[in-house]
């Protein structure tokens, strides 16, 4: 990326190659050229704008939903129908308005409105006879009808409150933000991360990613050590999004082995990220129940003979499934977008209806496909297989080598078996992260490791994640989540002892600090 | 040895971890030649430790043994010598999240400090991204720079000596993102703005008080910055221990006793533990950390 171009300026590059006899002080004493440099970054690699196909994530006040952008493809995003179009090539960040017809505007600058203050000290004469606003539900109806601006009806509901002026400014301010909440439609659209996308996940479908709190995935990242260049492997069930948030943090250096039960691995949230493609040939999956076979050799896991007809037909099998797979998120995702519109029938029938349409387009096209060339289409599947086993080889040749940097661990499966196993391809003095929902089955994980032996710093952990609202005299916390987030067990591999253990060894890791020492002094 | 980068054997000149046992710890310079005393004994680099592979045994002198760690900035943070109050490795993870740091980011910081969060940065943005790190104390400056290069990161980073309150960071629209942890953040939001990129980036404040919180929050909102956010993060750690409760003798016949028994965990106590039940349980220390700091969050944009 452009940053290549930041280095530290020649003389730095210079003192540092004669750093054997000289010690180097370098960029302390002199300035910097990177401000040049900054110049050149930006021209090599221009403002990434909003493109058609990017994968995008809406926002709206603090809700999110990620979205493929499409032209005249209708968007369901808080209730309302919104086109894309007018998004393609502008800038990530910009902040637009629903006009009329579902179309996007880009937002001019918010002009705070100085109105003359003038507010209450109190609510004591304050009464809640219900006829405070002078505009009833037609009237507001008919403004929204006329397509007058979400402002300038918020203005309006001010001047048609009674009680506004009585209202202490803590309080108006209060009601200009709820009003303004729901009468002005601010959509910005922003580029994918692993913040954005953690966050929405949680909000929007916790249960597909087992309650993984966003702090929580934040720990997995960083205690994982995942970094550019290494080999991790990834066992999740959450949609994808621990996957993809291990390929941000890769960059596309490195290699990354999905390991996966069923039919093929889920990937709903990793698509999301919209990756470049370079990232997907570093990523590598593999069927946990091909793992036995793998670990024994028996027959040598890749030379294992099939007899030739029956195994492409599993493969063909294979592959549908995890379409199927696929196709159930995806729709999951529609559904959700259902679950937004539950006020009105009308417009959920008309997504299904949609959505049925398109299902038959598509059968119709794959029909048709078949029709006009039926030996073209067996041919890209071959072509597909083969290219699946073939990447299943090369991960099987990747875990072989038994000298994986790290291992991350959060799905819906009993964590114990999963990390006894996994834990063999893992070189030591690596890291490796455990998730789960509850604690419980992490303290038998936790007994049974420390048995198996090969592992040191055990830590059994959990993060609280608590909110603030930080305004002029009104700071204060705003959600405690707590226990919701679920758990994490780390530790670091080494090396296991070939010859069974003697009993101090266990005791030394196990035991407190003073009795340790006891047992080593004893021992000399 | 790199902190960015992984690899199997131990050489002359690298950091390692040597790992005593139960939080026991202590980072070493490997040195053909050099010695070093742990409470099991002498361990002897040029013998002992060069060419052996990270994560082995190591035998020490007096029969006792540790283990040799290859050090991540994890664990650099757990040894590193303290010049300053450090950030630990739970607010740098939802920093580093939060902040959206991958490889080939280009990230501002202040100050550098004890270099805990530095190490971090660099082994997430490695191997096209870059840290501008400034520090108002030149020995800790210079102590950094030195860690940096031993650490064969310094490629990866640089480090500046001056002021960020007065003279920014010394670069100029470059930046993904800027961390500040420093006594008066909101004298350094307008640099933080001016280093981050034309096109936008994020930025996050460290304070362990909340009127510096409010400070911030209000220059972040004059300077135009948006999705303003402050949360905190707490860690809780779970020592697993199996618990044994005593049943209480009711004056019931032994056999009934004994029936009431009947869960798998009980079986295996002991004839002199007879009326007790056992179980395990992740059990919260005494005490913990009740507060490091607030993390305020924030985005440029391009409006």
């Amino acid at each position: 990326m452009s940053s290549a171009v930041l280095r530290p300026c020649a003389r730095c590059v210079l003192s540092s190659m004669r750093r054997a006899w000289r010690p180097r002080k370098y960029c302390v004493s002199h300035t910097w050229v990177v401000q040049a440099a900054g110049a050149v970054s930006r021209m090599a690699a221009p403002v990434q704008l909003i493109g058609e196909g990017d994968y995008v994530v809406l926002k709206r006040e603090d809700v999110f939903k990620a979205v493929q952008v499409q032209r005249r493809k209708k968007v369901i995003f808080e209730k309302q129908w919104i086109y894309l179009d007018n998004a393609i090539g502008k800038n990530y960040g910009t902040m637009f308005e629903i006009t009329g017809g579902g179309n996007l505007q880009m937002k001019s600058n918010i002009v705070a409105s100085a109105e003359p203050k003038e507010a209450g000290a109190d609510n004591r004469n304050i009464v809640d006879d219900g006829k405070s606003q002078k505009l009833t539900r037609e009237d507001i109806e008919a403004l929204k009808e006329k397509g007058i601006k979400g402002q300038e009806i918020v203005q309006q509901l001010i001047e048609n409150s009674t009680t506004f002026r009585d209202k202490t400014e803590f309080a108006q301010e209060k009601y200009i933000k709820k009003k303004k909440k729901k009468y002005e439609a601010n959509i910005t659209i922003l580029k994918p991360s692993t913040r954005i996308l953690a966050v929405m996940y949680y909000a929007r479908e916790p249960g597909k990613i087992c309650q993984l709190r966003y702090d929580t995935l934040a720990q997995m990242l960083t205690l994982g050590n995942i970094h550019a260049g290494s080999k991790v492997l990834v066992m999740e069930t959450c949609a994808g999004l621990v996957l993809g948030s291990v390929m941000e943090r890769m960059g596309g250096y490195g290699s990354v082995i999905q390991m996966y039960s069923g039919g093929g691995p889920v990937r709903a949230a990793t698509d999301c990220f919209g990756f470049p493609k370079s990232f997907y040939e570093t990523l590598y999956e593999f069927p946990l129940n091909k793992l036995e076979a793998l670990i024994s050799g028996t027959g040598s896991y890749s030379s294992r003979v099939i007899p030739a007809e029956e195994e492409p037909e599993k493969m063909d099998e294979e592959s549908s499934r995890s379409d199927n797979e696929k196709q159930k998120a995806t729709q999951d995702l529609v559904g959700d977008c259902l679950a937004e519109s539950t006020e009105s029938m009308e417009t959920s029938l008309a997504e299904s209806e949609e959505g049925v349409k398109r299902c038959e387009e598509v059968s119709e096209n794959h029909k048709g496909g078949q029709n006009v060339d039926k030996k073209q289409v067996a041919m890209e599947k071959k072509q597909k297989q083969d290219e699946r086993r073939k990447r299943e080889a090369e991960a099987a040749k990747l875990l072989q080598d038994r000298n994986a940097d790290g291992l991350i661990v959060a799905s819906r499966f009993h964590p114990t078996p999963l990390l006894l196993t996994l834990l063999e391809f893992v070189a030591p003095s690596r890291p490796f992260v455990v998730y789960c929902q509850y604690k419980e089955p992490l303290l038998e994980c936790y007994t049974k490791l420390r048995e198996r032996g090969g592992v040191i710093n055990l830590k059994l952990s959990e993060t609280w994640l608590r909110n603030y609202q930080v305004l002029p005299d009104r700071s204060h916390p705003k959600l405690v989540m707590s226990s919701g987030g679920g758990y994490i067990l780390h530790g670091i591999t080494v090396t296991r002892d070939t010859t069974k253990t003697n009993t101090s060894c266990s005791e030394r890791t196990e035991e407190p600090a003073p009795k340790k020492q006891k047992v080593a002094e004893d021992k000399s | 040895m790199s902190f960015a980068e992984y690899r199997e054997l131990i050489q002359d000149g690298d950091t390692a971890i040597v790992f005593l046992g139960h939080d026991s710890m202590f980072p070493v310079t490997i040195q053909q030649g050099g010695q070093t005393q742990t409470k099991y004994g002498v361990l002897r680099h040029s013998t002992d430790l060069i060419g052996k592979r990270y994560g082995s045994k190591v035998t020490c002198s007096k029969g006792g043994w540790v283990y040799i760690l290859y050090p991540t900035p994890e664990l650099w943070t757990m040894n590193l010598p303290h010049r300053t109050q450090i950030l630990y490795s739970t607010d740098i993870s939802m920093i580093t999240m939060m902040l959206e740091l991958k490889p080939g980011s280009v990230v501002c910081e202040s100050g550098t400090g004890s270099g805990s969060l530095s190490h971090a940065i660099i082994r997430t943005i490695a191997p096209t991204g870059h840290l501008y790190t400034v520090e108002f104390h030149q020995q800790r400056a210079e102590k950094a720079m030195e860690e940096f290069r031993q650490h064969n990161v310094d490629h990866l980073v640089t480090v500046k000596n001056q002021d960020v309150c007065k003279n920014g960071f010394g670069v100029s629209h470059v930046a993904d993102a800027v961390f500040l942890d420093i006594p008066s953040p909101w004298e350094a939001i307008g640099h933080a703005k001016d280093a981050l990129k034309i096109e936008g980036g994020r930025v996050c404040s460290f304070s362990p008080c909340i009127e510096q919180v409010q400070r911030t929050c209000l220059a972040l909102e004059e300077h135009g910055f948006t999705e303003i956010s402050t949360l905190e993060i707490l860690l809780r750690i779970y020592d697993v221990r199996t618990v044994s409760l005593q049943i209480p003798d009711f004056g019931k016949p032994v056999e009934e006793k004994e029936s009431f028994e009947s869960s798998d965990a009980s079986k295996q106590v002991s004839a002199s533990q007879q009326g007790s039940a056992l179980f395990k349980s992740g059990v919260s220390p005494r005490e913990s950390v009740g507060h490091t700091g607030y993390l305020t969050f924030a985005t440029k944009s391009l409006f």
